[in-house]
Parts: structure tokens; C-alpha cells; sequence
């Protein structure tokens, strides 16, 4: 709980429920859920043209603020911001001035000078674009591209809208998330989509060392056994093995964790005939998954990168469309008293 | 005022219209464009009336309106859909209401996305003047003013109606 919980709405909403900022998705329902995949919906569309560019945000600055270095989010919130035709800086912070000794805030009252109308941002620090957001002049939109365990929405959020597509609802699906649950800010984000839009179970498959405590209290049930685990499932995400946050003994080896977590096609043979097989990305061939399976016909693992494009258009527009909103309603507010 | 309009009156003035304009440009295979909601509606009509057989396209112009930065995205927005190649096609397109102008300058912006059309030919049902741009429709099915706190509103698609409301009802 924070202070801002107090106060008379979310930070990230306007006072009529639109988004002005996009941190989590906690305390946001199904229907504004929807709006987000309806709008990328559109914007799918938008990436099948000649010309894959909409004026939505002509003008506009976008700052691409990673304080942890990812490649492809980074590059797909890049082209996003670009085909809503706004001016997209990209600043690696872990190799720049915080090195140099300047604090957070005065890197943040540098990128305000220019005139940013938004901010991108990737942290290894969970709540630090809640942070961000709290101290950022009104009108600027902060975006989270994942901060340290807690969140990672816009992930979260086209998976969603992976799943819509190919199964054309929630209601009635079976989703499993298999893996490093322990170490995923996007499992924490999927459990939540999945439960607030409809799915009838989410469950978690993962050895106990990788699982969060008390981790059926974030609206899931857990399964130690991936044999068991897979029977009738309509969709299965495979998390990444985060290796480079592993500490201590958490694995016996990776070897072992394949065999019995990794996902190869004898067990994907188990889970309902049209199960869907997703991930994240960067996929470890032979450590999560086997590449039959990353290559197979019921792999959308490549629908989930052009998907990832659509989303981030989508929130984007929609947070600089609540700024403006919001703006122009204080602007009238104030000249009518 | 609550006089009624005969829409098929209307459909009639379109479509005579627009035979002549097509006549006149020498668009031999034209195909239609209707801009959400309204324009749809009538472009399904006016093809079947003029007997093209190619499927008409959807335009959805939230992402290309000139008031975002007033009023931020539509959350009504559906995806465009072009079931043609614009390139260099005679392109009709069609609106129920025109009156600032600014629908029909996104929806031409939008439009330029696809690619270079050769033509296009603009056809409304209602033309209540206002004008705020230099855009005229080729096409009108009736021309029109109201007074400040009236409104007018395409309702369909079946059947589809014109209706008068006072403001604030």
C-alpha cells in the first residue's frame, strides 16, 4: 500500500477512468482491459498497410528510458512510437549518466527540459516508474516496461490479446504458466489479466524453488508436476529461465530443470489438441522449450512480437489521450470560474 | 422541426448524381469507401444501386482526427478495412453528414496511407454547410441548415431513418 492509495483515484487514471499513465495493471477492470485490446486490435490493422503510420502523435516526444538493457521491448515500444508518428529518443541509462553520479530525479529534470511528453521505462527497481510518475510534471505519461519483479502490463497485455486472437474469448480457458514464476514481473501481470478478463483457471507449473510464497493468493493454483499439470489446458506460457537472476541454488541443473519442466512435444500432446504455446522471448532452446515446439503449428511465440507492436500503439495513444484530456478539462475548468 | 425527410428521395439524388460524375471523370470500375458509422450504411446501399461488384471499404478516421490533442483516442475505435488496392482507383467516398469538413480531410489522410488513389469523388446524404475547410462534396442528397440547437442522425442500417433531435435530448 502506498499514500497515493488514499487519494480520490489510481495515479494511473484520469478522474473519468481513462488512462494517463500505464505502471500496472492493479486496479484496472475488464472493461478498460478490453478498451486496450479493442484499440490494438485496430492498430494490428494499421501494421498491414503500405504506409504503417497514424498522426496520433505527431509532435510528440517519446523518451525510451532503460535503466536495464532489453532489446526487444525496447525496439518494439521504438517502432510503436514511431508508426503513432511521434519523435522517439532512446537513452541506455546503464551505460550513461547515472554512471556519471547523477541522481534519478536530475536525469528526469534534464529529459523534462527537452519537452518529453513521455516516458518509457525499464527498471530493475520494482515501483520505480510508479515513483517516476509521482514526481513527473502533469501532462507527461509514464509507460512501464518492467520494473524489477513487479510488473511488466504491456507484456502481460499482448499475450492477452495472443490468446483473444486465436481463441476468440476468455471465459472457459484453461492457462498455464510454466517456469521461473519467482523471478517473472510478467507472470505476476498475466495472472491478474487473466483472472480480472475471465479465464476460468490460471494455473502455475514450476519446482518450488521458483515459485513466490503464498503465490496462489495472486488468483492461481499451483501444480508441481508438469505431467499433470498440462491435462486439458488451451493455452501453456513458457517463462524464460532467467539465469542471470538466479541466486543460490535454486536449480539442481538445467539439464534436470528441462526434463522436468521443459516443454517438448510428448507433453505438449498431453494438454487439449488445440493448445496454444506461447513465450516471452528471448526463448533458451533445449532449456524451456524444444525448438519442434517453438517451431511448431501450435506455437505463436512470432504472433506475440507483431501483437507486442499493436499493444504499445494502444497504450500509448490512450496515455497521451488521458493526458490531453485531462489537461484541457483543467484549462476549462479554470475558465469558467 | 420535425419534417421528415424521404431517404430514398435522397438514395435517388445520390445516385443520379453520382452516374453523372462518374460519367464526367470517365470512372469506369470506381469502388466505394464508407466512413464509420453512417457511411457505411449508405456506401452498402449506394453499391448495390449502382451495381459494382466489388465489396466496399470501412474507414474508421479516429486515429487520423484533428482533435486529439483536445479531446484524446475514441475508445469506440474498429480497425479500417480496405478489401481493394486504392492504387490508382476512382474511389467514392461516402459520408451521412458533412459540415465543418474535417471528418473528409482525415478520412483522405487515412485514405492516402493505403496508397495513390487516382480519384476521389466525395458523396454526402446531408450537407448542413458550417464549412471550416475548403471541402465540398461532389454528391449531396440534400442540402440544408439547422438552427444552433438542433441535430441530425443517420440511424440504420435496417431501415435506415433521418432523425431531428433537439440538443440536450
Amino acid at each position: 500500500m502506498t499514500a497515493n492509495d488514499a487519494s480520490p483515484h489510481p495515479l494511473q487514471l484520469t478522474r473519468d477512468g481513462q488512462l494517463r499513465h500505464f505502471l500496472t495493471l492493479d486496479g484496472l477492470d475488464c472493461a478498460l482491459l478490453t478498451d486496450i485490446l479493442d484499440t490494438a486490435d485496430s492498430f494490428i490493422e494499421v501494421g498491414e498497410r503500405t504506409i504503417k503510420k497514424v498522426p496520433l502523435l505527431r509532435g510528440r516526444t517519446v523518451v525510451n528510458l532503460f535503466f536495464e538493457s532489453s532489446t526487444r521491448t525496447r525496439s518494439t515500444f521504438e517502432l510503436a512510437a514511431k508508426r503513432l508518428s511521434a519523435d522517439v529518443l532512446n537513452l541506455d541509462i546503464s551505460t550513461s549518466a547515472t554512471s556519471k553520479g547523477e541522481s534519478l530525479s536530475d536525469t528526469l529534470l534534464n529529459l523534462e527540459a527537452m519537452a518529453s511528453d513521455m516516458f518509457v521505462v525499464r527498471h530493475s527497481q520494482s515501483g520505480a516508474p510508479h515513483f517516476i510518475a509521482e514526481s513527473v510534471t502533469p501532462g507527461v505519461a509514464i509507460i512501464n516496461a518492467g520494473d524489477g519483479r513487479h510488473a511488466h502490463p504491456t507484456q502481460a497485455m499482448l499475450d492477452m490479446l495472443t490468446i483473444r486472437q486465436h481463441k476468440g474469448r476468455f471465459d472457459g480457458l484453461k492457462v498455464a504458466i510454466v517456469g521461473d514464476v519467482l523471478h517473472s514481473r510478467v507472470a505476476r501481470s498475466q495472472i491478474r489479466a487473466l483472472n480480472v478478463l475471465g479465464a476460468e483457471e490460471v494455473r502455475v507449473i514450476a519446482p518450488g524453488t521458483l515459485l513466490p510464497r503464498e503465490v496462489e493468493s495472486l488468483g492461481c493454483t499451483v501444480e508441481y508436476d508438469m505431467t499433470r499439470g498440462m491435462k486439458d489446458l488451451d493455452v501453456v506460457i513458457m517463462l524464460r529461465l532467467q539465469k542471470e537472476r538466479m541466486e543460490g541454488a535454486l536449480l539442481p541443473s538445467e539439464r534436470e530443470f528441462y526434463r522436468l519442466y521443459g516443454l517438448n512435444q510428448e507433453k505438449l500432446a498431453l494438454a487439449h489438441p488445440e493448445c496454444i504455446v506461447m513465450h516471452p522471448g528471448p526463448i533458451n532452446r533445449g532449456v524451456e522449450i524444444e525448438s519442434a515446439v517453438a517451431d511448431g503449428p501450435q506455437s505463436v511465440i512470432l504472433n506475440q512480437v507483431t501483437n507486442g507492436i499493436a499493444i504499445r500503439m494502444a497504450v500509448m495513444s490512450m496515455a497521451m489521450g488521458g493526458q490531453v484530456a485531462e489537461r484541457q478539462q483543467k484549462l476549462s475548468g479554470r475558465g469558467q470560474t | 422541426m420535425t419534417a421528415l425527410l424521404d431517404i430514398d428521395q435522397l438514395l435517388d439524388q445520390m445516385e443520379t448524381g453520382l452516374r453523372q460524375v462518374l460519367e464526367q471523370r470517365g470512372a469506369e470500375s470506381p469502388v466505394l469507401i464508407g466512413i464509420r458509422t453512417g457511411g457505411v450504411w449508405l456506401a452498402d446501399v449506394l453499391r448495390k444501386r449502382l451495381g459494382i461488384e466489388e465489396p466496399f471499404g470501412e474507414l474508421d478516421i479516429s486515429f487520423y482526427r484533428d482533435d486529439f490533442s483536445r479531446i484524446g483516442l475514441n475508445p469506440r475505435v474498429k480497425p479500417s478495412s480496405l478489401p481493394f488496392d486504392t492504387e490508382g482507383r476512382d474511389i467514392i467516398l461516402i459520408d451521412d453528414v458533412i459540415m465543418s469538413g474535417r471528418t473528409i480531410r482525415a478520412a483522405m489522410n487515412e485514405i492516402f496511407d493505403y496508397g495513390r488513389p487516382a480519384s476521389i469523388i466525395l458523396a454526402t446524404l446531408i450537407d448542413l454547410g458550417a464549412r471550416e475547410l475548403p471541402i465540398q462534396p461532389d454528391v449531396t442528397g440534400r442540402t440544408m441548415a439547422l438552427d444552433s440547437h438542433q441535430r441530425v442522425k443517420l440511424r440504420g442500417p435496417d431501415p435506415l431513418r433521418i432523425e431531428f433531435q433537439e440538443a440536450g435530448q
